[in-house]
C-alpha cells in the first residue's frame, strides 16, 4: 500500500499555489491535511502525478468574525474548530458536528476546505454549510468566486470548484442569540461516516418555528437541504403535521445503497431524525413516539 | 475482581515467600514495548535484503492463460518477477489434512498459484524489488491473461449436483463431514413438552491483527541454512514445514520471532505467500522481506466463523433440557488451511454444542465444504463462539417458550460442581469444571433481579434493554489429541531451560512463544517463585528454534498451562540443584536450605547464609574449593504435556446487559460481565485483560465484523473503513470475576484463558437483544446484529 510515485511542491503562498495548480491542470491535486487524499492514493485509488502542497500557508487558516460574519479559513483544522470560541459562540453547531467527524488523530490535521471539497455526501461539514447557509470563497487564475453552499455540492465528491481553483475560506452569517440547533448522526461506530445525519439550525418563536433549516447527509449523492423543513416553519407542529413534513422528506431523498443499509432503512431513519429534531427543538417529547415506514 | 477457591489445597512450590503467583506484576517487556524498542519483523533489514509484492488475482476462479511481465521487469529497482511454475523448482506443494479427521479431503496448494486461481487475493505471481513501492509500481505493470470459471460462492448449494466441483479430483465440494449421535435424540424429543427449533448465522470474520503477517527468509548459501525471521505462534511448526516443502533438514532452518504485533490464531498457519518468500529467499540467494499490507491482510488472513447451523432443543415443562440437536454448515475456502487443517471449527462446534449441560441426548452433523473465497481456519476461541451461541441460543428460547427465568432453565440443567469428573454427550471428559459457583457469581455481580427490576421500569418508558447469560466451557492445555494423532508435526510439550548464570541472575529458554499476552511474565514469575530470585533477575528467552527447546509454542490457551508447568519443574530441578551445592558449600543439608530473595537461607530462622552470586562465583571460577566429587549442575531443563486428559476444560458464564433503539436497531453495550474458572491464576491483570480482550473480539462478532462477499466471490469491504472492528468508544465496562479450580495434571494448576472471553461474548449479547425485544415477538439469530437486521426483524423497513 504505497502511493505511486508523484511529484511535490510546498506553496509559499495562495499565489503561488494557484500558479503550480494553473501549471500542471487536471494531473495535479492540493494536499491539506490529507486526511482523505493521502489513504486514497497509498490505496491507488487516485495517482496524481503532481501534489501542491498548501498546508503552509497560515494565511488560509483561523477563525474571524466581522459584524455579522464569522469566517473560517480553508485550512482551519477539525481540532481547531473544536475549540474555537467564536464558532462556540456564533456557529454551536459546527462545533457539535466536528465532534462527530472522525478521532482526535485525523481530526488534528483535517481542514474544513479539505472536508467540503472532498464532497463526501455523508460528511458532516457540508451539510452544515447548507444549515449555516454558507458562502463558499474560491480563488482561480481568474480572481474570487463566492459560491452558495447548496449550489456548491454537485455529487458524490463532487464540487463546484475547477482543478485550478483552490477553496479559500467560508462565510457564516452569525446565528441570532435565540437560535438553536440539532445535530445527530446514526454511524455504527463513534467517528465512522454516517449511515444518516442530521445538522439543523433553527429559530423558534413561541412554541413555533420561525425558521428551520435542515441538512441531511447521506441521504444522497450530495448534502440535502430539506425543502420539507418548510412545513413546519409557522405552523403549531401536531403529529399530523409532522407526519405531512415527513412524507415530504421521503419524496426529497434519493438514498444510495452500501454495505451499512438499503435505502428503505436509510428514507426510515431520515425520517426518525426528522422527528427527533423536531421533538427536541420544541421541547416536545410527545412528538417523539414510534416511527414506522 | 474477586476470586474464590475451590480447591484450597496449597500447592509447595508455588507458595513460598515472596512468590509472584497470584499477583499482578508489571510485564517485563513493557518498557522496551512502550519506549519503541520492540523488533517486529518489519523493523527487520538485513544487508542485500529485497522485497516481494505478490500478483494478486481480482477473480475467484480462473484460469491463468498466460503471464506477461516484461514490461514489469524493465521498472525500476526490479530484481526479478517469478510466477509459480518457476517456484515450483523450490518449493513443494501441500495438502492440508490430518488423519484423525476421518474422511477429510482437499487438493494439493502451491506457495503461488500454477494454472489456475481458486479465491480473489491469491497470489498469482512474485515481484521481487528493492523496495515496497518499486514493486509495487512493477506490479501493476504485470499483466495476467485470465479466463473466468463459475465460482462456488454460496455454502448453502456447494454440494448441488449442478455447482461446479472446484477440484475435479475430489469429486465434489465436501471437505469433510462429522456426525455423532449420543443417547437417545429422537425418543427425548418425542418426550419433550416443547421443541423449539432455529438456524443460527455466523458472519465471516477475521482476526485484524495490529501488525500484518511479516516475514523476513534469508537463504544463507554458504551455510545452507535458512533462517525465518517471522511472526509466528509456533516457530517449531514453520521450521518443520519450510524444511519439508524446500528439501532441506529441519537442522538448515532456523526460525526466530521476535515481538509478534498480535496474532489471535491468524499466524499460527503456514501460508501461500510466506511460503513463496522462504523460497524465494532460496531461489535468489538472498534475503526476502514479506509484509502484508492492509488489503492483503483482509484477502489472505484467515478467515473464520461461517458458519450456518441449524439446531434443536427439547425441554419439558419444569424446566429440564432433554436433547440438542445441531446440523451445522460451513464453506472454508478452496483448500483446507496447512497443517491444522480448516475442519478443526466444525468439529469443534460438535464437540461443543450442549457441553455445559447434563443431557446426555445429543446428535450432530458438521459438514465443512469448499468455495472459492478466501481459506477459513482456527482464530481465537475456534468454534466456541458458534456452539455457544447456538447452545446458548437454544436454551433462551426453551426457557422462553416455557416462560422460565434464563438463569433458573441454566441452575436446573447445568452439571452440578460436585459431578466431576464426568464427561460431556460429545464424549469430551472434563476433570473439574464449577458452572454453578460461576453463575452464582455472576449473579451476586450484576445484581440480578435489581436489573430486571430496572428493565421492567424502563420498558414502560418505551426504553427497551436486555440481559442476555451465556455459559460455555473453553478447551484449554491440549495435549496430542489436538493435532499430534492425526500426523501433523505440532507439538504438544513444550520445554523450559532454565540456568544460572555466574552473578546469580537467571536465564530461562522457553519453547512457548510470546503475543503480547504475557508468555515472558507468566514465564519470569513462576521462574522467580519458584526459585526464590526476584523477577528482575529472570530473563527470558523465547522465540527463537536455535535457542529455546523444541515446543508448540501459544496458541488453544496453552502457553501457562503447559509451557508453565515445564518452567515450573526445570525451576525446582534447578533449585534443588543450587541447594545441592549450597548444602556442599556451607556443610549443610539441602533439606535445612531455602532460597529466598536470592540469597540461601537457613529454613528454619530465615538466616542468610551464601548469595546467589558468591554461589555462582564459586562453581563458575573456583570450582577447586567444591569439596571432591561435587559436580555443580547450575542448569536444567524439563518438558511438559498433559497426559490424563486431552483437553483441560475450563467453564465460565458472560452477561450483557445493552439497550436497543427499536426506532433504528442500534444497539448499545452498556455492561458486560465474566466470571470464568482458568484454574490457578499466575497474573490477575494478564488473566483479566486476556479476558477483557477476548470479549471484546466476541463483541466485535456479535455486532460489527463481517467479511462481505458478493456473488462473484468478491470481498467488498477489504478495508478498515468498510470492516467494522469494534472500538473502545462502542465497549462496555467488563466486568471479570474469578472462581478457581486448579487442573490436578500439573503441579501449577493452570488451564487456559485466552479463548474464554471470546467464546461467550456474543451468545451474550444475542441473548440480550432477544430479552430486549421480547415484546415485540422479534427473535434474530444471527450475527453481526446490525441495524439494518434489527430494523427488519422488528419490521420496521
Ligand atoms: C479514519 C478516517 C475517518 C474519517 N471520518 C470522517 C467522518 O466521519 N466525517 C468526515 O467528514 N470526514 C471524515 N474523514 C475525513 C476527514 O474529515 C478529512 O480531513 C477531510 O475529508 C479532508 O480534509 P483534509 O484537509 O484532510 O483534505 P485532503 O485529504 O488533504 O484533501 C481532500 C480533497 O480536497 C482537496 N482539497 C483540500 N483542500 C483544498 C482547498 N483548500 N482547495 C481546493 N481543494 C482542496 C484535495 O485536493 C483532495 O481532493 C475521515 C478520515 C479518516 C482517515
Amino acid at each position: 500500500m504505497k502511493a505511486s510515485a508523484f511529484d511535490y511542491a510546498r506553496a509559499t503562498s495562495v499565489a503561488h499555489a494557484l500558479e503550480l495548480l494553473t501549471a500542471h491542470g487536471e494531473r495535479a491535486k492540493v494536499l491539506a491535511g490529507g486526511q482523505s487524499l493521502l489513504p486514497a492514493m497509498n490505496l491507488r485509488l487516485m495517482a496524481p502525478e503532481f501534489i501542491v502542497d498548501i498546508g503552509e500557508l497560515a494565511e488560509l487558516r483561523g477563525v474571524t468574525v466581522k459584524g455579522d460574519v464569522l469566517t473560517i479559513g480553508a485550512l482551519t483544522r477539525h481540532a481547531d474548530l473544536l475549540k474555537s470560541p467564536e464558532i462556540a459562540a456564533h456557529a454551536p453547531l459546527l462545533r457539535d458536528a466536528v465532534a462527530h467527524v472522525a478521532h482526535p488523530a485525523i481530526r488534528n490535521r483535517g481542514t474544513i476546505g479539505g472536508s467540503l471539497a472532498q464532497a463526501d455526501p455523508a460528511s458532516e461539514l457540508p451539510a452544515c454549510m447548507l444549515a449555516l447557509d454558507a458562502t463558499i470563497i474560491a480563488r482561480g487564475p481568474r480572481g474570487e468566486r463566492r459560491i452558495a453552499a447548496d449550489e456548491f455540492f454537485a455529487g458524490i465528491y463532487e464540487t463546484a470548484l475547477a482543478p485550478q481553483e483552490l477553496l479559500i475560506a467560508v462565510e457564516l452569517p452569525v446565528q441570532p442569540k435565540d437560535s438553536t440547533h440539532y445535530f445527530h448522526e446514526f454511524a455504527r461506530r463513534h467517528g465512522d461516516y454516517a449511515i444518516v445525519g442530521l445538522a439543523a439550525q433553527a429559530l423558534v418563536r413561541d412554541g413555533r418555528f420561525a425558521d428551520l433549516r435542515l441538512g441531511f447527509f447521506a441521504v444522497g449523492d450530495r448534502p440535502l437541504l430539506a425543502r420539507s423543513a418548510g412545513e413546519l416553519i409557522d405552523v403549531a407542529v401536531t403529529p399530523a403535521v409532522l407526519a405531512e413534513a415527513s412524507s415530504a422528506l421521503d419524496e426529497e431523498l434519493s438514498p444510495l445503497e452500501d454495505q451499512q443499509a438499503t435505502p428503505a432503512m436509510r428514507r426510515h431513519l431520515a425520517k426518525v431524525l426528522l422527528m427527533r429534531c423536531v421533538s427536541s427543538l420544541l421541547s416536545r417529547p410527545d412528538l417523539c413516539t414510534g416511527v414506522s415506514a | 475482581m474477586t476470586s474464590t477457591s475451590a480447591n484450597p489445597e496449597t500447592l509447595s512450590a508455588l507458595d513460598r515467600p515472596n512468590s509472584y503467583i497470584g499477583k499482578t506484576v508489571p510485564r517485563p517487556n513493557l518498557d522496551r514495548l512502550m519506549q519503541g524498542r520492540g523488533l517486529y519483523v518489519s523493523d527487520i533489514e538485513l544487508p542485500r535484503m529485497v522485497h516481494v509484492v505478490f500478483v494478486r488475482s481480482p477473480h475467484a476462479h480462473a484460469k491463468i492463460i498466460g503471464i506477461d511481465a516484461s514490461a514489469a521487469k524493465q521498472m525500476p529497482g526490479v530484481i526479478a518477477i517469478v510466477s509459480g511454475g518457476e517456484l515450483a523448482a523450490v518449493i513443494t506443494p501441500w495438502v492440508g489434512v490430518l488423519s484423525h479427521l476421518k474422511g477429510m479431503k482437499s487438493a494439493p496448494q502451491n506457495a503461488i498459484a500454477i494454472d489456475r486461481v481458486c479465491w480473489q487475493g491469491e497470489a498469482v505471481a512474485a515481484v521481487v524489488a528493492n523496495s515496497r513501492a518499486q514493486g509495487e509500481d512493477a506490479a501493476e505493470l504485470v499483466s495476467v491473461d485470465y479466463q473466468e470459471l463459475d465460482a462456488v460462492t454460496d455454502m448453502r448449494t456447494a454440494l448441488d449436483p449442478t455447482t461446479a466441483v472446484i477440484h475435479a479430483s475430489l469429486g465434489d465440494n465436501l471437505a469433510f463431514e462429522r456426525n455423532h449421535d449420543a443417547g437417545t435424540v429422537d425418543q427425548a424429543l418425542a418426550e419433550s413438552d416443547e421443541v423449539i427449533e432455529a438456524e443460527f448465522i455466523f458472519g465471516r470474520h477475521t482476526g485484524v491483527t495490529l501488525e500484518p503477517r511479516a516475514v523476513v527468509a534469508d537463504w544463507n548459501a554458504a551455510e545452507a541454512r535458512l533462517t525465518i525471521y517471522q511472526g509466528s505462534q509456533a516457530p517449531h511448526m514453520v521450521q518443520n514445514i519450510a524444511a519439508l516443502h524446500l528439501g532441506l533438514k529441519e537442522s538448515q532452518v532456523r526460525v526466530v520471532c521476535k515481538d509478534v504485533g498480535g496474532s489471535f490464531g491468524i499466524k499460527v498457519h503456514i501460508y501461500a505467500d510466506e511460503m513463496a518468500a522462504y523460497a524465494l529467499s532460496k531461489l535468489l540467494r538472498r534475503p526476502v522481506k514479506f509484509v502484508a499490507d492492509r488489503v492483503e491482510s483482509f484477502n489472505t488472513d484467515i478467515h473464520a466463523r461461517d458458519h450456518r447451523c441449524k439446531g434443536k432443543i427439547g425441554v419439558k415443562r419444569d424446566g429440564t433440557i432433554t436433547a440438542f440437536e445441531i446440523d451445522d454448515l460451513t464453506g472454508i475456502g478452496p483448500y483446507s488451511m496447512y497443517p491444522r487443517t480448516s475442519a478443526i471449527e466444525a468439529n469443534q462446534v460438535v464437540n461443543l454444542v450442549g457441553g455445559p449441560y447434563v443431557t446426555r441426548n445429543y446428535r450432530a452433523r458438521a459438514r465443512v465444504v469448499f468455495q472459492n473465497k478466501n481459506v477459513m481456519c482456527q482464530y481465537r476461541a475456534v468454534g466456541h463462539p458458534i456452539a455457544c451461541s447456538v447452545t446458548e441460543g437454544l436454551v433462551d428460547l426453551a426457557a422462553m417458550k416455557i416462560g422460565m427465568d434464563p438463569i433458573e432453565i441454566r441452575r436446573r440443567n447445568l452439571i452440578a460442581d460436585d459431578a466431576y469428573p464426568c464427561a460431556s454427550p460429545s464424549g469430551l471428559r472434563f476433570e473439574q469444571l464449577s458452572h454453578h459457583a460461576a453463575l452464582a457469581k455472576l449473579v451476586r455481580m450484576m445484581d440480578y433481579d435489581a436489573l430486571r427490576a430496572e428493565q421492567s421500569a424502563l420498558r414502560a418508558r418505551n426504553i427497551h434493554r436486555g440481559i442476555g447469560i451465556a455459559s460455555f466451557i473453553e478447551v484449554t492445555n491440549p495435549s496430542a489429541a489436538f493435532y499430534g494423532v492425526g500426523g501433523a508435526k505440532i507439538s504438544s510439550q513444550d520445554g523450559v531451560a532454565v540456568r544460572l548464570d555466574a552473578q546469580g541472575s537467571v536465564i530461562c529458554q522457553t519453547s512457548i512463544t510470546e503475543q503480547g499476552q504475557g508468555s515472558e511474565s507468566l514465564t519470569a514469575q513462576i521462574v522467580g517463585s519458584v526459585l526464590g530470585v526476584s523477577m528482575d533477575r529472570v530473563r527470558v528467552i523465547l522465540g527463537d528454534t536455535d535457542n529455546t527447546p523444541y515446543g508448540g509454542g501459544t496458541w488453544a490457551s496453552r502457553g501457562a498451562g503447559i509451557g508453565g508447568e515445564a518452567a515450573l519443574q526445570a525451576t525446582k530441578v534447578l533449585r534443588k540443584n543450587i541447594l545441592d551445592v549450597a548444602a556442599a558449600i556451607l556443610q549443610s543439608t539441602a533439606g535445612e536450605l531455602d532460597i529466598v530473595n536470592n540469597v540461601v537461607v537457613t529454613v528454619v530462622d530465615g538466616a542468610p547464609r551464601i548469595e546467589l552470586s558468591e554461589l555462582a562465583r564459586i562453581v563458575y571460577f573456583r570450582p577447586d574449593t567444591l569439596p571432591p566429587g561435587i559436580q555443580p549442575e547450575l542448569m536444567a531443563t524439563r518438558h511438559f504435556v498433559p497426559r490424563e486428559y486431552p483437553f483441560a476444560f475450563t467453564n465460565g458464564v458472560q452477561a450483557s446487559w445493552l439497550d436497543v433503539d427499536i426506532d433504528t436497531g442500534f444497539v448499545k453495550l452498556l455492561k458486560h460481565w465474566v466470571v470464568e474458572d482458568c484454574g490457578t491464576i499466575i497474573n490477575p491483570q494478564l488473566v483479566d485483560e486476556q479476558i477483557r480482550g477476548g470479549v471484546v473480539q466476541g463483541l466485535g462478532a456479535a455486532l460489527f465484523e463481517k467479511c462481505v462477499y458478493d456473488e462473484r466471490g468478491q470481498l467488498t469491504n477489504a478495508n478498515m473503513a468498510d470492516y467494522l472492528v469494534p472500538m473502545s468508544g462502542e465497549m462496555p465496562d467488563i466486568d471479570v470475576g474469578h472462581v478457581v479450580s486448579p487442573t490436578l495434571e500439573s503441579e501449577l494448576g493452570a488451564k487456559g484463558a485466552g479463548e474464554a472471553g471470546t467464546a461467550g461474548a456474543a451468545a451474550a449479547v444475542t441473548n440480550a437483544v432477544n430479552d430486549a425485544l421480547k415484546p415485540f415477538g422479534a427473535i434474530i439469530t444471527e450475527i453481526p446484529l446490525t441495524p439494518q437486521i434489527i430494523l427488519t426483524a422488528l419490521g420496521r423497513i
